[in-house]
């Protein structure tokens, strides 16, 4: 049943990939120049998160190695603030696009992480402590402050959420 | 060192799953960023706060890229008079919402999450802007 699974999300990934190239096909025949505009975009981009991708495949490796069921299980037990906090750190620190964690955090769902606490790891990732300069010099130091803070309030908020509304449903 | 081998084993396993699904989106993401000009954001904007701030959001869920952009286009957009509750929205939906990513998360997350997250995430990002500026402007 899981290897069905498994092979029909491989599938999946793969039509998607597809679908996604003949777009690009049918868009060089309608506009070329929209087409080699966004196919070097990619190409930049791509060269850019190279260097994340590694990082993040070495992260995954540590985690595969040290994290286990068990212990994330005794971690997750300690009083509440202090999980949310971890988590909040956790993807304030986190770097790369939001979909390059996806296999590590349905890793992490499988050793017993719930959703609400990758619902704020997701959310906390949205504050990028190295790049505080670029909106400090757009907006203002009091702004940046305050944003972050109340970011950081509703990344815990959407957790709760999450939890209670995913935990009601079953 | 055979326990590090398995980990390494399994994590190449995760990410042969996950690679066309990132390619593809980076594939999307690049034609969207490169199709929707940014004198595109600045004329559908009005001046009503509330109003703005949701089109704020809708506009910051749908545009993907880097969070960088998101400020740099955010700064912009206060610069040609859209009010800073649209901005904030803008920029916190740019992050927090992932529609592009949407077809990846509920794959690998589960639908049930990814429709969940993203619905509260863009009603977070209305109410983060609201909060934001008022403090802005009390403190």
């Amino acid at each position: 049943m899981k290897n069905k699974y498994r092979s029909r999300q491989i599938n999946v990934s793969w039509y998607f990939l597809i679908a996604v190239i003949l777009v690009y096909i049918i868009l060089a025949f309608i506009n070329f120049s929209l087409f080699s505009s966004s196919l070097k975009f990619f190409f930049n981009l791509i060269i850019k998160i190279v260097p994340i991708f590694i990082l993040i495949l070495i992260l995954m490796v540590i985690t595969n190695y040290f994290i286990t069921p068990k212990l994330i299980t005794r971690y997750f037990k300690a009083p509440g603030i202090k999980k949310w906090l971890f988590v909040v750190i956790a993807g304030i620190l986190s770097t790369g696009p939001i979909y390059m964690w996806y296999p590590l955090l349905a890793e992490l769902k499988e050793k017993g992480i719930n959703y609400g606490f990758i619902a704020t790891f997701l959310y906390s990732r949205a504050i990028k402590i190295w790049l505080l300069p670029v909106i400090i010099f757009y907006f203002s130091l009091k702004y940046v402050i305050i944003l972050t803070i109340v970011m950081i309030v509703f990344s815990t908020i959407q957790g709760i959420t999450i939890n209670k509304i995913l935990t009601s449903d079953r | 060192m055979r326990e590090l081998k398995q980990s390494a084993a399994k994590t190449l396993k995760s990410f042969y799953k996950i690679l066309p699904l990132i390619l593809g989106m980076i594939l999307l993401i690049s034609l969207i960023s490169t199709s929707i000009p940014r004198s595109f954001y600045s004329t559908i904007f009005r001046n009503n706060p509330f109003f703005d701030s949701i089109i704020g959001s809708v506009i910051g869920s749908i545009s993907t890229g880097p969070p960088i952009t998101s400020y740099i286009l955010g700064g912009e957009f206060l610069k040609e008079g859209v009010s800073l509750i649209a901005v904030t929205a803008f920029m916190v939906a740019w992050v927090t919402v992932g529609i592009i990513q949407f077809p990846a998360e509920s794959i690998i997350l589960g639908m049930k999450f990814a429709v969940t997250r993203n619905i509260t995430s863009f009603i977070f990002s209305v109410v983060v802007a609201i909060i934001t500026v008022m403090l802005v402007s009390y403190i």
